[in-house]
């Protein structure tokens, strides 16, 4: 389920992670680990600066069943929010 | 279907150690299994007194070309990819007992990240059905 732009901008999240300057799969491993440090059901927001991050963890979300919300641009760089569903 | 990956590791170059690496660690943040089988030169590349040295570029890199690689190819170096992989997911290194054999070497000169040595048939058996690649 994706969420408006506002939305995402108002949500509550349990953890950023500031992958910005890392190259792929950096910014997806990161994503990976910090998933399973929160709590199922809350959200964490990716930082990257690497343009394929968004759509690698849009099928990572998809591959293991968790929640893409969708992406908010930054000033260069995307904040990319994932829900944790398991 | 098995959703496993498989991959064959035959190179010990800096540049496809990273691709391999870089590919495993992916699968594994995917929540797929990976088994990989070292063969010939990753052989010599994980040897325990040789891991943290430069291992060269591959043959393609010795034709005129118009990037360089930066530094260590990207933020996480070759090594990395693989101790991250394992770190995450479900990942199996294995040292090929024949390749060991040819090079003279013993499982015990392995790097720690090498979890035993293996047979080819363990090695497909384990690989049925995955995808298998061969870097």
């Amino acid at each position: 389920m994706t969420a408006t732009v506002a939305e995402l901008e108002t949500m509550t999240t349990a953890k950023v992670v500031d992958a910005r300057g890392s190259a792929c799969p950096g910014p997806l491993l990161e994503a990976k680990r910090s998933m399973g440090t929160v709590p199922v059901g809350s959200v964490i927001e990716i930082w990257s600066t690497d343009p394929v991050t968004k759509s690698d963890i849009g099928a990572w979300s998809a591959k293991v069943g968790h929640d893409f919300l969708g992406v908010v641009e930054g000033e260069g760089y995307d904040r990319v929010f994932v829900r944790r569903q398991k | 279907m098995n959703n496993a990956l498989s991959i064959v590791l035959f190179s010990g170059t800096e540049d496809k150690l990273h691709a391999a690496g870089t590919i495993a660690a992916g699968a594994a943040a995917m929540d797929r299994p990976v088994n990989i089988l070292l063969m010939y030169w990753a052989l010599d590349a994980f040897r325990a007194d040789r891991i943290e040295k430069d291992h060269g570029l591959a043959y393609d890199a010795a034709r005129p070309r118009f990037n360089e690689p930066v530094g260590s190819m990207g933020d996480i170096p070759w090594l990395e990819t693989f101790r991250q992989a394992k770190e995450i997911g479900e990942v199996s290194i294995l040292a090929c007992s024949g390749s060991l054999a040819v090079l003279g070497l013993e499982a015990a000169h392995m790097d720690p990240l090498v979890d035993a040595s293996g047979g080819i048939a363990a090695f497909l058996m384990a690989a049925e059905g995955s995808q298998l690649i061969f870097i």
